[in-house]
């Protein structure tokens, strides 16, 4: 009894009602007749893919600066960081100068430019967090939407030559939605495009095991950023870190510059969000530019309450079972409400209350744990 | 006869979570008369004054025992309205005033006077128009009759100096109908000396008028100056009550600090220190910190090699200030010197890399991360400061865990903490315990000065013991000097070898431990006076 009440006390009501939720989704899916195999493929493949994405809210939230609604910024370095590897790849031609590897050089350029620019727009998004103290997540919100509609203004304005980025028959502007298939789309993460365009001494990245798809290439790259963020926080500067976001005064007495520890958390999130959005690019198997990344903060920020964090303190495990639960409802919740209801276009406003509703329910659970 | 008496509370006792803060306290005013409130920090001034006032806190925490006569007649106060009903007011130390407000809305406030109108006929009196004239002629009227003819009633509070406030404060409870009783709780420790002469005279003729007040302050000359009784507590007991015009400024300071004889140190622990005034380890020059509430205004002071040394006085003379200071909490001025080095305290950590630990006086604000564990909280200034608990593995400094946790259990069997383990909680651990915790923090520093603050502030006495008695076995042991700061007078005497008793920011005197009683209760209430006695 005791330990049933330890476990209970470990998990958590919130964890506790969404988790069941999700069983239910999965047996009423099973017993709808879905293939369990394809359905489990699916939720993996979601929760890799958003996994980066709500790990960067872990070095936001240690640092002391919130849950970091503000994440657009590092969307837009990396969706930046994408598209001028890709005109860049086009421009030299490298499909055909450098055959199954120029897909991988379009990858690491499109990191080491969302990367660069992440760090350095972060930085400065550190130092407007410091002069609004007490009300970081307010203006987060405002700074991921302005930045949403600043890069709307550029994706219109840029002249690409690269005809998977821009309209045809156009000269300027971007699409809203550029396929990556002839790029980097699926390289970790899809089957189908490792077994075909790759060599085969990398057929390992993504490999079906009977109907159920192992995105090795992700999982390994996902648990690396993973474990790079857990051994972070077990270092000199990660905890000097942590303790800035758990109370600035000890850390100040302690002789830490809180301001600076903040903008360094400020930028490693905004860092992870750029990486977090070419993965989740890469598995999606499409760049989706303009407002498609106006809510994704809300996902991540959702999916990490949910996994129990609260303002002031997140872990990694909170990252891993917030965005199991969180993108694994989505993925169950879509072919239940279809089948279900046949109505129209009645499914995809059920997936949109649903997220919504799961969004709102985290919110409330803002000050984490077990309460 | 009680009759004789406006206000008369009687064997009044009252405990906080089996904490006695008052044990049968009487207070007796007479109708017109000032009468001063008088005793140390924790003296139970407020707790009086909260059941006087029928403060909720006291029913939610079960009560008081004793009865509270008015006219006497005995009388039932539950709430702070009834209190009002009785004509009991209160000039609070903290101004309860809306800053936007003008100076006749916040006299009124709650008390507003309107004329009925076609929708309050309806909808009730809370839609009346207001009846500004009227209402800013009563505002004049009992501004006026303080003698504040120059504050506007229609000027807006935000901006006022602050002697202002407190005129409006006190003008607001004069315009209350049928106030009979007037408490003044600290009304001049924020004003400058010119304004606290006013409103001692201010005191004067409101009691000319036949309102009684009770005066608390700490301020000795101030109650000589225009009080005609007064009680003194001392730890929450009822220590005298005197008439000013038989008594006299050392009688009451005796009173106030009495002979409180206690060991709190053991005194096996042997002595062979030699203290020289050639070897300093501390030494500040026109010392200036700039903490809210806790100024230092140009303090001088040398503390000795392997001294303990005692900083007392009362709250918000700035005792506190020293420390945070140089912990670089605030902004200072003027010079610290440690072992012959000058600090250069606008760089974080200055004193930490400098041998000087720190132990907060505000445990949950400052001395601890409430939500890390104790390992975290003992080790973070190491190793921030000097890497102690890191490995290094390629660029990256890392957690020892071992290590931290060997450390951690060492200290937790060192000092007895009471916890669950190395990874408990330090938010869930009680005050005593969470107070070694801060301890055993500063001395993982292995500091050469270890300045702690209000170490036995909140905690039980066994803790408390155990802290103290630490405390001067590492100065016994590893000849660390030891800074001290505390209100607890008795603390400080009982194991400093010298007591600086700070006032108004500054070092007023440098007191050896056994002077007597009056003389410290004269400098703590920065009376200066020679002392016969």
């Amino acid at each position: 009894m005791k330990t049933l009440k330890n476990a209970y006390e470990n998990i958590g009501l919130p964890r506790l009602i969404i988790g069941l939720f999700f069983i239910f989704l999965i047996v009423t899916s099973i017993a709808l007749g879905f293939s369990p195999a394809a359905l489990f493929s699916d939720v993996v493949r979601r929760w890799l893919m958003y996994g980066t994405l709500v790990l960067a809210m872990v070095p936001g939230i240690q640092s002391g600066i919130g849950l970091n609604f503000g994440i657009s910024l590092g969307i837009s370095a990396g969706l930046f960081g994408s598209v001028i590897a890709m005109e860049i790849s086009f421009l030299q031609n490298w499909n055909e100068t450098l055959g199954a590897g120029a897909a991988w050089l379009t990858l690491l350029l499109a990191l080491l430019f969302g990367i660069v620019m992440a760090a350095a727009l972060g930085t400065l998004y550190g130092l407007l967090l410091n002069r609004v103290k007490g009300s970081e997540m307010t203006v987060s919100t405002y700074v991921g939407f302005s930045v949403i509609a600043f890069m709307n203004i550029v994706w219109l304005s840029l002249a690409f030559k690269n005809g998977e980025l821009s309209w045809p028959l156009q000269g300027q502007g971007l699409r809203n939605t550029a396929s990556l298939s002839g790029s980097f789309g699926g390289l970790l993460s899809n089957p189908d495009v490792v077994q075909t365009t790759q060599p085969r001494w990398l057929h390992w990245l993504a490999f079906r095991v009977g109907e159920f798809t192992v995105p090795l290439g992700l999982i390994l790259v996902f648990g690396f950023l993973c474990f790079i963020v857990w051994v972070f926080f077990r270092s000199k500067l990660g905890i000097a870190m942590s303790g800035a976001g758990e109370n600035q005064l000890f850390t100040t007495s302690s002789g830490i510059n809180v301001d600076r520890k903040r903008i360094q958390g400020t930028a490693i999130s905004t860092v992870l969000g750029a990486v977090g959005i070419i993965l989740y690019a890469q598995t999606y198997g499409f760049l989706q530019l303009y407002n498609a990344p106006l809510m994704m903060g809300f996902a991540s920020v959702a999916s990490i309450l949910i996994g129990g964090a609260s303002v002031r303190r997140a872990k990694i495990s909170h990252v891993l079972i917030g965005t199991l639960l969180f993108q694994g409802i989505l993925v169950t919740a879509l072919p239940v409400v279809n089948e279900v209801i046949e109505i129209g276009t009645l499914p995809e406003v059920l997936r949109i209350i649903i997220s919504n509703g799961i969004i709102l329910y985290a919110l409330t659970k803002t000050k984490g744990g077990n309460q | 006869m009680d009759n004789q008496y406006l206000l008369s509370m009687k064997n009044i006792s009252k405990e906080y979570y089996g904490n006695r803060v008052l044990k049968d306290v009487n207070l007796q005013v007479r109708p017109g008369e000032i009468h001063a409130l008088v005793g140390e920090n924790g003296a139970g001034k407020s707790t009086l004054m909260n059941i006087l006032f029928g403060m909720p806190v006291i029913f939610s925490t079960g009560g008081f025992e004793g009865e509270i006569l008015l006219n006497g007649e005995p009388t039932n106060i539950d709430s702070p309205h009834t209190a009002m009903d009785y004509g009991i007011g209160m000039v609070h130390q903290e101004f309860m005033l809306i800053p936007e407000f003008t100076v006749t809305e916040n006299i009124k406030l709650g008390r507003e006077i309107g004329e009925p109108t076609a929708l309050s006929k309806i909808f009730g009196n809370l839609l009346d128009k207001m009846n500004w004239n009227q209402m800013s002629a009563e505002a004049r009227k009992s501004l006026d009759s303080i003698g504040m003819m120059n504050i506007e009633d229609y000027a807006k509070v935000a901006g006022m100096p602050i002697g202002y406030k407190q005129f409006v404060e006190i003008a607001r409870e004069i315009d209350k109908t049928g106030i009979k009783l007037l408490v003044f709780d600290e009304p001049t420790a924020v004003l400058t000396e010119g304004e606290a002469d006013r409103l001692l005279d201010i005191m004067r003729l409101i009691s000319s008028k036949g309102i009684a007040i009770i005066f608390i302050t700490h301020r000795l000359t101030e109650v000589m100056a225009v009080a005609d009784s007064m009680t003194i507590l001392r730890d929450g007991e009822f220590v005298a009550r005197e008439e000013v015009k038989d008594t006299s400024l050392a009688k009451i300071a005796e009173m106030m600090i009495g002979r409180k004889i206690e060991k709190l140190v053991d005194e096996s622990i042997l002595e062979d220190r030699a203290l020289s005034d050639d070897r300093i380890a501390l030494e500040f020059h026109d010392y200036h910190v700039d903490m809210p509430g806790e100024r230092v205004r140009g303090m001088d002071i040398q503390i000795r090699e392997g001294e303990i040394f005692g900083l007392g006085g009362l709250a918000g003379q700035g005792k506190i200030g020293i420390a945070n200071g140089i912990m670089g909490l605030y902004e200072t001025r003027g010079d610290v010197i440690a072992f012959g080095k000058r600090l250069d305290l606008t760089k974080l950590g200055e004193a930490l890399r400098n041998d000087i630990a720190f132990v907060s006086e505000d445990r949950r604000g400052v001395g601890l991360l409430l939500g890390e564990s104790i390992e975290r909280n003992i080790t973070f200034s190491a190793m921030q400061i000097k890497d102690e608990f890191l490995r290094q593995i390629g660029p990256l400094k890392i957690l020892d865990k071992a290590k931290a946790d060997q450390h951690t259990r060492d200290m937790i069997k060192l000092l007895d903490i009471r916890c669950t383990g190395t990874s408990q909680e330090a938010g869930s651990l009680s005050g005593g315990n969470q107070q070694k915790v801060c301890l055993a923090r500063a001395i993982t520093m292995k500091p050469k000065i270890l300045i702690v603050s209000e170490p036995t502030r909140g905690i039980d006495i066994g803790a408390k013991k155990l802290v103290l008695e630490y405390l001067t076995k590492i100065n016994r042991e590893q000849g660390t000097t030891i800074v001290m700061i505390s209100s607890e007078l008795v603390e400080l005497r009982s194991m400093c070898d010298r007591i600086a008793i700070v006032s108004e920011g500054k070092v007023f005197s440098v007191m050896k431990p056994d002077d007597s009683d009056a003389a410290f209760g004269l400098a703590m209430a920065g009376v200066r006076e020679e002392v016969s006695a």
